[in-house]
């Protein structure tokens, strides 16, 4: 579906100021329905230009623009910006009309009735979380964030499907720029709109879109997801842009699990004895076996405890298998993993492959490892004594006995 | 007093009469040409300069050489003094009405224009109002500066309080002078008062102070 219908396409366009000042060049884009879609950059980028251009504020000097499907160029521009949002970085609120009268002013100007047009109000303020009585309120009576929740839901008055954002969170302080952070992902996703947003914050971006633009020098430099911006940036410029400080960060968020586990974990298959069993167990150093059957598919596990128990009664491993073990795919970000494992209180996670074959262990050592690469940068020699030992100790001192399936 | 009100009382009240009939058309006439005009402009920033300067140069003209200027045009009575006295109010309210439009913060009108409105609902949903108080401080202005000089009318004959004052320096009358005086400021506080209450109807309640 996502490939059918772009709701925005430009083709080549380039805006050049008389006297040769070229502001873009060469843009190519296409935005699909339900995108957040950051352009990015230094200013004097071509961001707000390139974005400027969707709701004819700018003409292009070539190329075209395509609104679902529909060349914008020969559109109303009128008719064009009452159906796209619009939300611009000094709040552009009316002074003096009321939240009511800003909220419905392009309702007004489509001439709704007043009754659909008092019951939107209601619904949006509702949407932001403000309380109904600010509807009779001029904006100087509101504070800065408060305008801006109404200037995001200004936007939204029409049904607009499409909502451009000219850096809507420049001059907001941090605590409420990220609270109308979250309200603007929120009313994104619930709502399916497709939202065009500048911004020269690069956390802002990571945290919102799900594509990202980078520009500069009017060019468009890359066009990727967040992921792939973190894992993969094209150049230097984008490196810079990022910071290597939050590409360091950003490995958690993109590394996997099959990454960083340790192969070859000790496993033991339901047939073997329970002599066998401790014995491996003695060996190894370990207070946990996990259980496999021949062909490497995980069963379950066995910890020292049941073994201790039931030693006199069980003769193999599968009369004390306990199945009931929590693991993940190696495909699973890291990220949601040392979430779990941190919740849980888990000692150790077993790493399966799609089909359930056991492929490694993510054990609270390897996060070390992780947290340390994060605070230090690149590993180098000295990591290899900092993972092991925590991998002996705490298997050795501590069972494993919450698991779940 | 109570005595020069006896002798002058009616003619007092016909003179006033007159003076603010005739204010009153030339500034109301000011205010339909020069506050379109100014906005008008606000579009074409280097006429403007050109217009401005114009309107500006006019108001260096002697108030009573520019009556007399207007008799062979339009010979001596009301309507020469009306032309004049228009002539005069042009600039304070074309000044302020192109200052006001021009400090509208362009923000407003970048999200006016953003949201769909055309150029003519966002100059009088959004342009306007937001300019009102610094247009009305140049209609103010005009109206004090036209009821002062309306009383110079009274030299090319349109009557008003003028010709107290005219009597009182031909006669040697003080009484008449100040009796024409004070009557015309008294005018001039009154209408800038009444000005001063629209202004505040007029203006954003956000704006008020």
């Amino acid at each position: 579906m996502k490939e059918e219908d772009p709701i925005l396409v430009y083709k080549d366009i380039a805006k050049i100021y008389r006297g040769g000042n070229v502001a873009v060049e060469h843009i190519n884009l296409t935005i699909h329905k339900g995108d957040f879609v950051c352009l990015i950059g230094t200013s004097g980028s071509g961001k707000t230009t390139t974005m400027r251009m969707i709701n004819r504020m700018l003409e292009p000097t070539s190329g075209e623009i395509l609104y679902n499907g529909q060349d914008i160029h020969k559109t109303d521009p009128v008719t064009l910006r009452r159906h796209i949002g619009y939300v611009i970085q000094n709040i552009g609120l009316m002074p003096h009309m009321t939240i009511y009268e800003n909220i419905t002013l392009v309702p007004k100007l489509l001439k709704w009735p007043e009754e659909k047009k008092r019951e939107k109000a209601k619904e949006l303020i509702k949407l932001v979380e403000l309380p109904e009585e600010f509807l009779d309120r001029y904006p100087s009576e509101l504070s800065g964030g408060q305008q801006q929740r109404i200037g995001v839901v200004r936007a939204l008055a029409a049904n607009q499907d499409l909502i451009l954002m000219d850096e809507p969170f420049g001059a907001l302080d941090p605590i409420t720029r990220e609270s109308l952070q979250e309200l603007v992902k929120n009313l994104q996703e619930k709502m399916g709109k497709t939202v065009v947003f500048v911004t020269h914050d690069m956390d802002e971006a990571l945290k919102l879109a799900t594509d990202i633009v980078v520009m500069d020098g009017g060019h468009i430099i890359q066009n990727a997801t967040p992921k792939e911006l973190l894992s993969h940036p094209a150049n230097k410029f984008v490196e810079d842009l990022i910071g290597s400080e939050r590409l360091i960060q950003a490995r958690a968020d993109v590394t996997t699990v099959g990454q960083i586990m340790l192969k070859n974990p000790v496993s033991i298959t339901p047939g073997r004895s329970l002599a066998e069993a401790i014995r491996l167990m003695r060996q190894r150093r370990v207070d946990t076996l996990l259980v496999t059957d021949d062909d490497g598919y995980l069963k379950g596990f066995i910890d020292i405890e049941s073994l201790d128990n039931r030693y006199n009664k069980a003769t193999s491993v599968s009369d004390i298998l306990n199945t009931h073990i929590f693991y993940v795919t190696d495909d699973v970000l890291l990220r949601d993993t040392v979430d779990r494992i941190l919740k849980r209180g888990l000692k150790y996670v077993p790493v399966v492959d799609a089909a359930g074959k056991l492929q490694g262990i993510v054990t609270r050592a390897a996060l070390v490892d992780v947290v340390y690469d994060t605070i230090w940068g690149d590993s180098d020699d000295t990591d290899s004594e900092t993972s092991d030992e925590p991998v002996i100790k705490n298997l050795d001192t501590d069972a494993p006995n919450d698991k779940e399936a | 007093m109570v005595e020069f009100l006896n002798v002058h009382g009616s003619e007092l009240v016909t003179k006033t009469w007159e003076q603010l009939y005739i204010c009153t058309i030339a500034l109301v006439l000011g205010v339909i040409v020069a506050v379109p005009l100014g906005i008008l402009l606000t579009r074409f920033p280097r006429t403007a300069k050109i217009v401005i300067g114009i309107a500006s140069m006019l108001q260096t003209v002697p108030s009573l050489a520019l009556l007399a200027l207007m008799i062979p045009i339009f010979g001596i009575g009301k309507l020469p003094s009306i032309v004049a006295l228009f002539i005069y109010s042009l600039l304070p309210i074309l000044r302020n009405t192109y200052i006001g439009m021009e400090d509208v913060d362009p923000v407003l009108k970048d999200s006016a224009k953003g949201m769909g409105m055309t150029t003519i609902q966002s100059i009088t949903q959004v342009e306007i109002p937001t300019a009102m108080p610094v247009i009305m401080a140049g209609i103010r202005l005009s109206a004090v500066y036209v009821i002062a000089w309306g009383t110079l009318a009274s030299y090319i004959g349109a009557g008003g309080l003028g010709d107290f004052i005219f009597n009182g320096l031909n006669l040697f009358q003080p009484d008449l002078i100040i009796g024409g005086t004070i009557p015309v400021t008294l005018l001039a506080l009154l209408v800038d008062y009444l000005l001063g209450r629209l202004e505040k109807r007029l203006t954003p309640v956000n704006q008020r102070s």
